[in-house]
């Protein structure tokens, strides 16, 4: 494992240790397994100390993993068949958000989602994931093709927000947002939504709105990101520690909140550790839900969709 | 020995004694800077008679300049913020909120009123910018979903005046959970084919402009507003260039396709009581 982050250092100083003495043990011919044994006992206990421990600045680090997997890995692992669809047949196909009709053991689904590339040329590419109104409206035509072939909708979530720049507000980015949020709504099929990394403000809430909506483990989810929230509230990016912890951003904290419904488990030092394992986590969790809002009646669906989102918020009544 | 010697005292009103200048008998336009006297602005509904400017007013105002004898029943006006998260910045959030209220006589940055509009029936919500920059809460989205239902269940239709600098931090995801409530019980609106009314006054930025202030069956501003979703600056660093003259003004919207007219604040009820006779004629 090579190490990402600083708080990950303690491990990568305990595997390197490992290496020398494995090497050490190939050398000499001495038997070291006792020390190896030792080693390993002690690597997978600092490992646990450190991912059950992390701060919301940490989660929110190892949200945006490099290797992290995204929609289309996810798809790639999942699924049997998948049919991108493109464009939002107004302006252009924006690259930011993916999706299309695919199926999960045999089961049609419409899987939609933020991809924010893995290298330099894809990142700019895919605009870093962050949409464009086309991207919001590419995604509103998938539902509503689904919802007119009954196909339940799956959203994965992973952006920094929606674009901020001058072509997005001619074309309307809030109004692209606000359509999404009264459409996904009272759509007349199931809807799931997955924060599977970072989940920005609008930009994540646009295609957020679900009849279950989980987030990944070591992902976020918050009305601005910490960095932003620090330059606002102190006026620089330094306190972005303090802002995380302040936003209460974390899957546990929007769990505690009744933001979320619930939380989906990640390998041992996140997705990018084991993609496989991961992939097959949302899998299972997505064949439950499937099963279990598919017994339901649509109307109770968005009735109670609708009634979940509407219990949200804390006032006083005096 | 000092130089000088002050021989008689200064000020000598002590400082918690002293008086704010009465607000409003005379004031400037911010745009042309003349001089009004309050009962022209009244008279004038806010808008400046030397060069139109649309002075920035709050719900007491538009209550006043658009319903009938600026008669109406405060709806839900018992709600007040709480603070789920705890949150603290240069000071505590339910002291902000304390100081706020004292300081502008208001309970949260909306209000909620019915009353009738040219003898029509009608729901408004209005945001007051002067509460935290009019930022939406848990108590701006509880009432506007609050005031819809009205609407819902006594078949009236509904106005929202929006102002807004956008989501409230202090509030954090619960803030950001407004938009999908208040677009959820639109959606019900709209489908029990009620009329509403969006009004985006200036300014209207962020989480607002995503959610209930671009999703009216009609969209409507007033001159010169400044409406958007990211922040000018924001936009500018993002880019790396200038932004045009008059970008995310009503008329910049406007001619984007987003409004459907920009309505002199003077004109204002009429055009809207005109609408809702139409709509609501079957």
């Amino acid at each position: 494992m090579k190490p990402t982050f600083d708080f990950e250092k303690p491990i990568s100083i305990l595997m390197e240790e490992l290496e020398k003495v494995k090497l050490a043990q190939e050398k000499t011919k001495v038997d070291f397994s006792a020390t190896i044994r030792e080693i390993e006992a002690k690597i997978d206990q600092t490992q646990h100390n450190v991912y059950n421990n992390l701060t919301g600045w940490q989660k929110v680090q190892m949200s945006r993993h490099p290797e992290r997997p995204q929609t289309l890995d996810y798809i790639e692992m999942m699924c049997e068949d998948f049919i991108e669809l493109h464009g939002d047949r107004t302006v252009k196909d924006d690259k930011a958000i993916v999706g299309g009709f695919a199926t999960i053991e045999g089961k049609p689904v419409m899987i939609i989602g933020h991809q924010k590339g893995k290298n330099t040329k894809e990142r700019q590419y895919r605009n870093f994931g962050m949409a464009n109104p086309e991207g919001y409206r590419k995604a509103l035509r998938l539902m509503k093709l689904a919802e007119k072939f009954k196909v339940p909708v799956i959203c994965l979530i992973d952006t920094m927000g929606a674009y901020p720049g001058l072509e997005a507000e001619e074309r309307g980015q809030g109004e692209a947002i606000a359509r999404n949020l009264l459409e996904m709504s009272v759509l007349k099929v199931p809807v799931l939504c997955f924060i599977v990394g970072e989940g920005a403000s609008g930009g994540a809430l646009g295609i957020g709105i679900g009849d279950k909506v989980y987030m990944f483990e070591y992902s976020w989810y918050s009305v601005i990101s910490p960095e932003s929230c620090s330059s606002i509230l102190w006026r620089s990016w330094d306190h972005k520690e303090k802002a995380a912890d302040a936003l209460k951003l974390t899957a546990e904290d929007m769990l505690k909140n009744k933001l979320i419904d619930g939380i989906v488990k990640e390998p041992l030092g996140g997705a990018q550790n084991a993609p496989d394992q991961m992939a097959a986590t949302l899998k299972a969790q997505i064949l439950t839900d499937l099963d279990e809002l598919g017994k339901k009646k649509i109307e109770k669906l968005i009735t109670e969709r609708i009634d979940k989102f509407s219990s949200m918020g804390v006032v006083n009544e005096h | 020995m000092s130089w000088f010697k002050r021989k008689s005292e200064g000020i000598t009103t002590k400082t918690e004694e002293k008086k704010e200048t009465p607000d409003g008998l005379w004031n400037k336009c911010p745009s042309c800077k003349k001089v009004l006297h309050n009962s022209e602005q009244v008279e004038n509904k806010y808008v400046c008679h030397h060069c139109g400017y649309h002075i920035r007013i709050g719900s007491k105002q538009y209550f006043e300049v658009l319903f009938d004898n600026n008669e109406f029943t405060e709806l839900f006006s018992n709600l007040t913020s709480g603070d789920p998260l705890h949150f603290v910045d240069s000071k505590k959030y339910t002291d902000r909120i304390i100081e706020t209220m004292a300081k502008t006589g208001l309970k949260d940055a909306i209000r909620a009123g019915v009353g009738k509009i040219e003898g029509q029936d009608l729901v408004i919500a209005c945001m007051d910018f002067e509460f935290i920059g009019g930022s939406m809460g848990s108590v701006v989205g509880e009432k506007i979903a609050r005031s819809i239902d009205y609407s819902l269940k006594n078949k009236i239709p509904f106005l929202m005046i929006s102002k807004s600098g956008g989501a409230r931090m202090m509030e954090a995801a619960f803030s950001l959970m407004q938009m999908a409530k208040t677009s959820a019980k639109l959606a019900l609106l709209a489908e029990a084919k009620i009329p509403y009314v969006s009004l985006l006054t200036d300014p209207t930025t962020g989480g607002v402009t995503a959610s209930y202030a671009m999703l009216g069956d009609i969209n409507i501003s007033e001159p010169g507003a400044m409406i958007g979703f990211a922040g000018p600056r924001v936009i500018k660093e993002t880019i790396k260039k200038d932004l045009p003259k008059g970008f995310q003004s009503a008329e910049f919207v406007k001619e984007h396709g987003f409004l459907d007219f920009i309505v002199d604040r003077r004109e204002m009820k009429a055009k809207i009581a005109s609408f809702l006779r139409i709509v609501s004629n079957n």
